[in-house]
């Protein structure tokens, strides 16, 4: 069983055993996006309700967002990101994640998508 | 998507599928963003190498005709009538109030034969322009039947003079007609990139086979619109629609350089054009407004349609095209700023998110052009 939930806006949450989660974006959306230049991280101490934009990511295309998938209070930040953006490119879901958080409200996971769940929402 | 059905292919959409691009809607045709190397690859191999661009959804037009030169000297403020046979011109098409309806190449084939090269988003209007306003002085014919790529970047001389030695010494901005893959096509040493260069008009059944023949080469990648797009803009040329358009007069698009000498006040053929009095009283008084370039002085890209201000917050401009920057790694973009405000080093924020963010008037090209001129 995978521990690693997703969300229709494309974010990876991967519950971690100290009982926070990891967020970042998902491989399908960085190739969506194309070369990320650009990543403006939350701060630590930064509390948002599920949904709300937690970063801000540019890529040479276009602006997006990350939406945090649950509400919760960010404990850490991938500092790496802010001078190399395209780990994010280079590796989505492991050396390119955003931010950790604590989770204020475990009910709303189960309201994300599994990896099936979200392999079948991206058509893949 | 059903819009999409309306969309016309350029004679490389099989070529550009089976390279792996993904393709977009641009200009009324399914265009190539980026192939599998992605933007920011494309883009530095372009400056490192050799870039092949299908540029094919833009108007391809001869005039012919004794006339033609005088007869296109009503529309474009450029002198055409002393452009020498196997030489081009950056032109512009004005309208009555000085705007500016589209940009264009000019080239002089001899034998009273003009080739010109304009905007795929304009090339209709363009096309019907011409008809209307001098149909009756020269033959305007759409070259429906050719395909222009583009093969640029410093290895670009080398990879295209083995196929066709003779335009290793054409120097920019000169064109030639030369025999490329068994076919003639019209050469010109130009592009929108900066860098040495060519664009390559081919017979459109005959431009596959060329494409495929360069891309054989070692040094040269597929570069979509997306590359095209960053380097457009570190070269600091304009992008029509974005930085110049019916609203922009050539002087405040900061483009006095593309009025020839003649065709301006106290030329020998002064004036003549469309709008030609505003433009003439813009060159003597000056404008209120500039197109400037503007570099970031922080990372977060700039982008069109950012609003500009100044240091007591009010607004001054706007930001006409912005984003991302590979050769130069930084953000970087061009707008239009009050005059008061365009001198290079000129501090000023643009506002991101409702965030100021630093920049700075700059001079452009943002990287040196490396034009070939002798």
């Amino acid at each position: 069983m995978s521990d690693i939930k997703y969300t229709e806006s494309h974010e990876w949450l991967r519950l971690e055993a100290d009982g926070c989660a990891t967020v970042g974006v998902t491989d399908y959306a960085q190739n969506l996006l194309g070369d990320l230049v650009y990543v403006a991280l939350p701060r630590e101490g930064d509390r948002f309700a599920q949904g709300e934009e937690a970063a801000t990511i540019e890529s040479v295309k276009a602006a997006g967002e990350i939406k945090i998938p649950v509400d919760g209070t960010v404990v850490s930040v991938n500092v790496a990101l802010a001078d190399e953006p395209s780990l994010v490119n280079e590796a989505a879901e492991s050396a390119g994640w955003f931010f950790r958080m604590r989770i204020d409200n475990p009910e709303q996971l189960a309201g994300l998508m599994d990896a099936a769940g979200y392999h079948a929402y991206i058509g893949a | 998507m059903s819009h999409t059905e309306t969309l016309s292919r350029t004679p490389l959409y099989a070529l550009h599928v089976e390279l792996g691009a993904k393709m977009v809607p641009f200009a009324g045709y399914e265009m190539p963003v980026q192939y599998p190397l992605g933007i920011l690859k494309e883009h530095q191999h372009t400056r490192a190498a050799a870039g092949l661009f299908d540029v094919s959804h833009m108007g391809q037009v001869k005039l012919i005709g004794a006339e033609a030169a005088a007869a296109l000297e009503t529309l474009v403020p450029i002198d055409v009538i002393d452009l020498p046979v196997g030489l081009q011109r950056y032109a512009l098409f004005t309208n009555d109030d000085g705007g500016i309806l589209d940009d264009l190449m000019v080239a002089n084939f001899g034998g009273g034969v003009l080739y010109v090269v304009v905007n795929a988003a304009c090339k209709a209007q363009d096309i019907a322009h011409l008809k209307s306003k001098i149909g009756h002085r020269c033959e305007v014919v759409e070259l429906t039947d050719r395909a222009l790529l583009a093969l640029q970047g410093p290895a670009a001389a080398t990879v295209l003079a083995r196929h066709a030695p003779a335009v290793a010494e054409l120097t920019f901005m000169h064109c030639t007609r030369v025999e490329l893959a068994g076919v003639e096509c019209y050469v010109s040493r130009s592009g929108y990139t900066g860098e040495d260069g060519y664009e390559i008009s081919v017979p459109a059944d005959h431009a596959e086979a060329l494409a495929r023949l360069l891309l054989a080469e070692p040094e040269v990648q597929a570069i979509g619109l997306g590359a095209r797009d960053s380097l457009r803009l570190e070269a600091g040329l304009c992008l029509y629609g974005h930085d110049i358009d019916t609203s922009t007069t050539p002087i405040e698009g900061s483009l006095l350089w593309a009025i020839s000498k003649a065709r301006r006040p106290g030329g020998e053929r002064a004036g003549g054009y469309p709008g030609a009095a505003v433009v003439a009283r813009h060159i003597a008084e000056g404008v209120q407004r500039k197109r400037v370039g503007l570099l970031v002085k922080d990372k977060v890209p700039v982008r069109e349609g950012a609003e500009l201000v100044d240091a007591d917050g009010h607004t001054i401009g706007k930001v006409t095209s912005g984003g991302f920057g590979p050769t130069l790694g930084a953000p970087l973009a061009m707008g239009y700023v009050a005059s008061a405000h365009a001198a290079l080093g000129t501090p000023l924020f643009a506002m991101v998110r409702g965030k100021p963010v630093a920049v700075e008037v700059a001079k452009t090209p943002f990287v040196p052009q490396r034009y070939y001129r002798s």
